[in-house]
């Protein structure tokens, strides 16, 4: 593999003797204007994510500064003034997203289960082809399904909990994949083995197989959370905002970042926008520890 | 995400049928196993048939043609909707993200995989991944705050150059579809590089190796072992990334005017896209009747990337079956 990717190019300049190296010039120039190329859409790529890093840090550290902002919510803060924190859209986040991974990490850990060490044939590949599907799903689509579910069915308020049952529909294809792929690496023959000394299938799988697999899996549900944490659509139908503090998942409005950023958004004012770059910084903080642990996990880890 | 490339899960794996003794526990963690499985499957089909069940009554009530109109009218007694200037914006706005996203990805992912220094490719495709972890929220504001005013002078000049053209017609629309798509095509980016790159990865060395004995410089070795190799892997990719710049709400929701009442088929006219109607439209979700309106246009909006998805899926299940 090194050799391919190493390998020095060819001269560019035409030999005088006609040897196997001579290079015609315009194979040459296409060569090289290709290099450039490739390496300019490598840094045209980052330029965004520099870009969005630095405007949301530089416009919004200011308030993070202030413990304030770790400490109160918005309780009777208007647009017009300064001051009030974020604890309570970060609770909620926090909150919604813990109550998300409850519900969808044993459905998707015993998802993946399934597809690795049980499915075989038609079921299998209908479950798979699901989890692919379920990937795709936009989550405004996901958020409607139990709108339809929740509001319109069952009658009840839109709250908390029925945004965790919306995020746990974008979560469980996150954890199935990663899941699968972690069950998949773990070694045959450490099955075989416990097999061999009698272990019945669901032993063996509980004892041997997911411990073996466990930080895999753990940095599926990281990245999943982090995915989740993030989402936008789920929150505008089903978890309208509230500027005070709200512990209850199944009881009033419920405050969550990204609506935090959306409703200093809609204001034209200065402490508004202040509040508006400090939370979007408050959400990519959380969500960038959530993946920087994931990958901490996934390198310090591996399935040997 | 890197599943899809991945080995299919019925013939791989270990059996220990033989383990499975018919014990209680057996038997409860085969059912917990199978029934995971099951739920996820049924998941799917709830989803449709919920949708479907609470949007039929508004479109048995709907007094406009729900595929042809224009018009968005859902307050109660009368109700006159359509999803035909919905589906363009939703249609064109991706089809321009997928435009300026799949060159830059397969440049990208050649990047990673062909030119850059084995040591150096694994934290740069992480640097690439950290633009999918940014949630889309932040690329709304980035977009609207900071990226427009940059976008604008672009826009000026390819309406001065090809405003002749039905597609660049100069309007006076701040939140333009052509941003959005901008926008967008930022978003999908790290998708369509992480599927490329993994099967770039997987090109066999002796392709490789055979075109660079022929005498083939570095991009000749790309362009006739690796694109050929990996073009059903970008092709799939797209197709996600598609399926991603369809569904995409809140981003989409804050970049765009809402310029009800008027069309264009210009890029850099407003509108909205299905997703960004429900957004919208999602405070006035009170009667039944109004809420289904919305939910038939999530329902479309769901067959949409449901079949995207899927176009997805069995292209690269094709290149499983030719290439093993």
């Amino acid at each position: 593999m090194s050799t391919v990717t190493s390998s020095t190019e060819p001269s560019a300049v035409p030999s005088v003797g006609g040897g196997l190296s001579g290079l015609s010039r315009g194979r040459s120039v296409t060569n090289s204007i290709m290099t450039v190329v490739v390496y300019a859409a490598f840094l045209l790529a980052l330029v965004p994510l520099a870009w969005i890093l630095w405007t949301v840090l530089s416009r919004g550290y200011g308030l993070l500064m202030d413990q304030n902002w770790w400490l109160t919510s918005q309780r009777g803060i208007t647009p017009r003034r300064v001051g009030g924190g974020a604890y309570h859209a970060i609770l909620g986040t926090l909150v919604q997203a813990a109550v998300c991974a409850l519900i969808a990490v044993p459905i998707a850990v015993f998802t993946a289960i399934y597809l690795v060490e049980y499915g075989r044939g038609k079921l299998a590949r209908a479950v798979s082809f699901m989890v692919d599907i379920l990937t795709g799903i936009p989550s405004i689509v996901a958020a409607l399904f139990i709108y339809a579910v929740w509001v319109t069915t069952f009658g009840f308020q839109r709250v908390g909990f029925a945004v965790s049952l919306a995020l746990v529909m974008l979560m469980i294809p996150v954890v199935v994949r990663s899941t699968e792929e972690m069950l998949k690496l773990v070694p045959n023959e450490l099955r075989e083995a416990s097999y061999a000394l009698g272990v019945p299938k669901w032993k063996t799988i509980a004892r041997i197989v997911i411990p073996t697999a466990l930080s895999g899996i753990i940095t599926g549900v990281l990245l999943g959370l982090a995915r989740v944490m993030g989402e936008t659509a789920p929150l505008l139908i089903l978890g309208p905002y509230s500027a005070s503090i709200n512990t209850s998942l199944v009881d009033g409005p419920m405050a969550a970042l990204p609506t935090m950023i959306k409703d200093n958004f809609g204001q034209a004012l200065q402490p508004a926008t202040d509040r508006l770059w400090a939370s979007a910084l408050t959400l990519i903080l959380l969500v960038l520890l959530l993946n920087g642990a994931g990958r901490v996990v996934a390198r310090f880890s591996a399935v040997r | 995400m890197t599943s899809i490339t991945g080995h299919s899960e019925a013939d791989a794996g270990p059996s220990g049928d033989m383990a499975a003794t018919g014990r209680v526990g057996d038997r409860i963690f085969s059912a917990l196993a199978t029934g995971s499985g099951v739920f996820v499957v049924t998941l799917i089909g709830l989803v449709a048939a919920f949708l479907l069940a609470q949007a039929v009554p508004s479109l048995m009530d709907n007094k406009a043609s729900f595929l042809t109109s224009r018009e968005w009218q859902v307050s109660a007694g009368d109700l006159r909707f359509g999803i035909a200037d919905l589906l363009w914006v939703t249609v064109i706005s991706s089809v321009i993200a997928m435009a300026i996203a799949v060159p830059v990805a397969i440049g990208v992912a050649l990047f990673l995989t062909q030119y850059a220094p084995r040591r150096l490719a694994r934290p740069f495709a992480s640097l690439i991944d950290l633009l999918a972890a940014v949630p889309s929220i932040v690329y709304g504001i980035w977009g609207y705050f900071v990226l427009r005013d940059f976008v604008q002078p672009v826009q000026s000049f390819v309406e001065s150059a090809l405003g002749w053209f039905p597609l660049f017609a100069p309007l006076t629309v701040s939140g333009t579809i052509f941003l959005a798509s901008i926008v967008l095509a930022i978003m999908i980016l790290p998708i369509i590089t992480a599927i490329s790159r993994e099967v770039f990865d997987q090109t066999p060395a002796a392709h490789k190796e055979a075109a660079l004995a022929l005498g083939a410089t570095r991009w000749e070795m790309v362009r006739t072992a690796v694109l050929p190799f990996g073009k059903p892997g970008v092709i799939s990719a797209s197709m996600l990334g598609l399926g991603r710049a369809l569904g995409e709400t809140i981003a989409v929701t804050l970049l765009l005017s809402v310029t009800r009442g008027t069309f264009s088929w210009s890029a850099f006219a407003g509108g909205e896209t299905f997703a960004s109607r429900i957004a919208n439209g999602s405070a006035e979700f009170d009667t039944p009747l109004k809420t289904g309106a919305y939910i038939a246009a999530g329902l479309v909006l769901f067959l949409l990337t449901f079949a995207v998805n899927a176009v997805a899926r069995i292209v690269i299940e094709r290149r499983k079956a030719f290439s093993e």
